[in-house]
């Protein structure tokens, strides 16, 4: 998958969690939490659609770690990179 | 014979509308299926029976609003014999339906049957691809898509009229209308004044070490698929199920003048809706679940609450509420009870503190958990005893 499709993957696994949010108005550097209003439920439904999606299982621990749609966008594209 | 009737699915619902019946009078009917969909002020909801037998027969058309209680069928039970019912003789405020509906049943989901309101999609066009050809969202989520623009022969699948439509408004699928926010807004308000007015609340908080909690979930997720993750959600909510086995006074409602304890206890989950409002339906019998089976019916419970899913069961049988607002940063939540109940117990965010532990400073995992309970039921010295015992039991997750 190149960088468009990984990002287009995982907006589409937010469309399920949060299917209010508008691509186009989505800030890719911002915090996903603090835009989409986004509880503990939603990220776990999140990351379950990025492994769906991707085939990439984020840990719990580097989940914390990921805010911002660029962050998610660039931590799949490393973990595809290296399986 | 046994009554079907009009459900309270709140403490302040008077009635509701009866929208559609899902069997027939002479359909077999089993108990907990659900045979009815009405309209509340907090949402569309299934309605279950709770006696197998056979739909004798129907009070209350479709579109109908009847007060709380009103006896909308009757369902001979099994082993009774029919009986010839006197219409004139039944109970129901609804307009008696002397004959059966004639029309062929649509078979939808509330949640699909709000989503087509919505959009402005008419639910007899849909083809729908559930179980027995029941509409759900998708397949008029697809309706509005083919009518939007889609090639012309998905158009006519979903609308076998192939008249011409307008393209559907972009409206978000899971996102209350302006209407629902105002409806449920009122329920809430009406809830929770009545709360504030009739229950003498008090107060108790108490910071939990989570250290042993948080090292054991993490292993556990580590070993764990992603699709079967646990939430600290999950362990909050089986923890407070099992301190109330200790403390059973709090597993109850108020009604009338008298505390009724409750043998089954079924916490309700405060789940906030996307765009704003709150619903808090119940887990059934929480403490007999495995953390599993507890995480799998928590989901489930949140994904039909945001797409108004809810069954009647789950909204008029919590024996207690859980509240967390943890995600948000919020340290402390004090909750309203939800009446009739006489509790809620909320939690904060998990956040690292300085513990001291035999004698030394450490950073430690902690979250606020706090009690606000109904004072004519119960008293500090009880609920401080509820927190510790909920306390008690994060402290062994493994038993959890």
């Amino acid at each position: 998958m190149n960088q468009d499709e990984i990002r287009a993957a995982v907006l589409h696994a937010l469309s399920e969690v949060a299917p209010e949010a508008d691509p186009a108005t989505l800030r890719p550097d911002l915090s996903l939490r603090d835009q989409l209003d986004i509880d503990s439920m939603d990220s776990l439904n999140f990351v379950i659609g990025i492994h769906e999606q991707t085939g990439v299982d984020i840990p719990e621990a580097e989940w914390a770690r990921l805010q911002t749609l660029d962050q998610v966008v660039d931590y799949v594209a490393a973990a595809l990179e290296t399986a | 014979m046994a009554d079907f009737v009009m459900p309270a699915l709140g403490a302040d619902m008077s009635a509701g509308t009866l929208l559609e019946w899902l069997k027939q009078p002479g359909d077999r009917v089993e108990k907990g299926e659900i045979v009815a969909v009405v309209h509340t002020d907090k949402a569309d909801v299934e309605v279950e029976v709770f006696t197998s037998g056979v739909l004798e027969e129907v009070f209350v058309e479709p579109g109908t609003e009847v007060p709380v209680g009103t006896v909308l069928a009757r369902i001979r039970e099994d082993g009774a014999s029919p009986t010839e019912v006197a219409r004139s003789a039944a109970p129901g405020a609804g307009k008696p339906s002397s004959t059966p509906v004639e029309e062929p049943r649509l078979l939808i989901s509330p949640s699909a049957r709000q989503l087509a309101r919505e959009l402005g999609v008419d639910p007899a066009t849909i083809r729908g691809s559930g179980p027995g050809g029941r509409i759900q969202r998708k397949d008029v989520e697809a309706a509005a898509r083919a009518r939007a623009g889609a090639p012309a022969a998905a158009e006519a699948a979903a609308s076998p009229t192939g008249a011409a439509t307008t393209p559907a408004p972009p409206a978000p699928p899971s996102a209350p209308t302006a209407d629902r926010q105002a409806a449920m807004r009122r329920a809430i308000a009406a809830s929770m004044s009545r709360s504030k007015r009739e229950i003498p609340h008090f107060y108790l908080g108490q910071t939990i070490d989570m250290s042993k909690a948080v090292a054991w979930l993490q292993q556990e997720n580590l070993r764990r698929p992603v699709t079967e993750r646990l939430l600290s959600g999950a362990l909050f909510i089986k923890a407070v199920a099992l301190a109330l086995r200790e403390v059973p006074e709090l597993n109850a409602v108020w009604e009338g003048e008298e505390l009724v304890t409750r043998q089954d206890i079924n916490v309700g989950v405060a789940i906030a809706l996307r765009g704003g409002g709150l619903v808090a339906p119940a887990i059934h019998r929480t403490d007999e679940l495995s953390l599993d089976e507890l995480m799998h019916a928590l989901r489930d419970l949140v994904s039909r609450a945001r797409s108004f899913s809810l069954r009647a069961s789950e909204l008029s049988d919590p024996t207690i509420t859980v509240t967390s607002l943890g995600e948000r940063g919020v340290e402390s939540v004090f909750g309203v009870i939800f009446p009739p109940q006489v509790a809620i117990v909320g939690f904060g965010t998990l956040v690292e503190r300085p513990w001291i532990s035999e004698g030394q400073v450490l950073p430690c995992p902690v979250v606020h958990a706090s009690l606000s309970a109904d004072h004519r039921v119960t008293d500090g010295h009880r609920a401080a005893a509820f927190l510790s015992t909920i306390d008690r039991h994060l402290q062994e997750p493994e038993e959890l």
